[in-house]
């Protein structure tokens, strides 16, 4: 069993309300460390053994056509171990 | 002449959109999201709401609704549709508008009665109005702030297909206070706020969301 992941963030002209949010509350409580912050949403998507080069592929459209929205996002496709 | 109003799983605002509908002249027809068969209406009318839970995000599992299919289909043959709120997330999401509508920059739901300048009245949708005409309508959503990338902004400004802009402070972060926006052919017409709840002062803030009603009706008899 494998885990294929996708991370879908906005992409970097587009602004994110909700990153600047955390962002000024990171400090609030103390923490200085933040520069700035953008939130996205991640997929973990069960697939049964090794993913094959087809399924990765397919992985991929299914992150053009659903997962994200390409007027307004990137995303990433990766297998964790 | 018969306006389709479609209910997803989620939707709010069909039954205003159908009486919309039916006090501005024609007759609404109900069309379910799982519906194969769009029953010879003439326009459609995505309305606002909730659909699917927004899920995901806002429209973007409406847009593979079957009755969505044909929509789709019929839009690029020409027929008059009309998203307004989440129906304009919906129109966006199913790329038969440019663009995409986000948070709002404040992170606040809005809900209150705002002023909005009618900036094309050659659509479908906006024939009643003058050019310039200002009216009053309610804007209630979340996720209303319309953005796209500096080229799509470019084209449909120099199109002339910003059909509203808000007037005044702006109340989501839209660019360009885009309020609503056409297609290139003129027939599909995605609106943030709610006309549907703007045609009878004893609702809504005025009856000036009529328009959007009556235009119809002459775009069926040219």
């Amino acid at each position: 069993m494998a885990i294929i992941v996708v991370d879908v963030m906005l992409k970097p002209e587009i602004l994110d309300p909700q990153g600047n949010a955390v962002g000024s509350a990171l400090p609030r409580l103390g923490f200085t460390f933040a520069k700035s912050v953008r939130q996205g949403k991640r997929f973990e998507i069960e697939v049964e053994g090794e993913p094959t080069a087809a399924q990765l592929a397919e992985v991929e459209k299914a992150a053009e056509v659903l997962l994200s929205n390409p007027v307004i996002e990137n995303y990433v496709v990766r297998v964790e171990k | 002449m018969r306006v389709g109003v479609i209910t997803f799983p989620g939707t709010l605002d069909d039954r205003d959109a159908a009486r919309a509908v039916n006090v501005g002249g024609a007759e609404a027809v109900a069309l379910w999201h799982a519906d194969a068969d769009l029953k010879s209406v003439d326009a459609v009318i995505l309305p606002g709401g909730f659909s699917y839970g927004d899920y995901l995000r806002c429209g973007a599992i409406s847009r593979f609704a079957p009755v969505m299919k044909l929509v789709i289909e019929a839009a690029g043959n020409g027929m008059p549709v009309l998203g307004i709120c989440n129906g304009f997330q919906v129109l966006c999401e199913s790329h038969l508008l440019p663009g995409a509508l986000t948070r709002n920059s404040d992170l606040h739901f809005l809900c209150r009665d705002q002023e909005i300048e009618i900036t094309n009245n050659t659509t479908a949708w906006t024939s009643s109005f003058a050019k310039g005409e200002k009216i009053v309508i309610p804007l209630k959503n979340g996720e209303g702030s319309f953005q796209c990338d500096d080229q799509t902004l470019a084209k449909l400004e120099g199109e002339g297909r910003v059909i509203a802009r808000y007037v005044g402070e702006n109340p989501n972060g839209s660019r360009n206070l885009i309020a609503g926006i056409t297609n290139e052919r003129g027939n599909v017409v995605g609106l943030m706020p709610h006309p549907e709840h703007a045609i009878d002062p004893l609702t809504g803030p005025s009856a000036q969301g009529l328009g959007f009603f009556t235009s119809i009706l002459n775009a069926m008899v040219k």
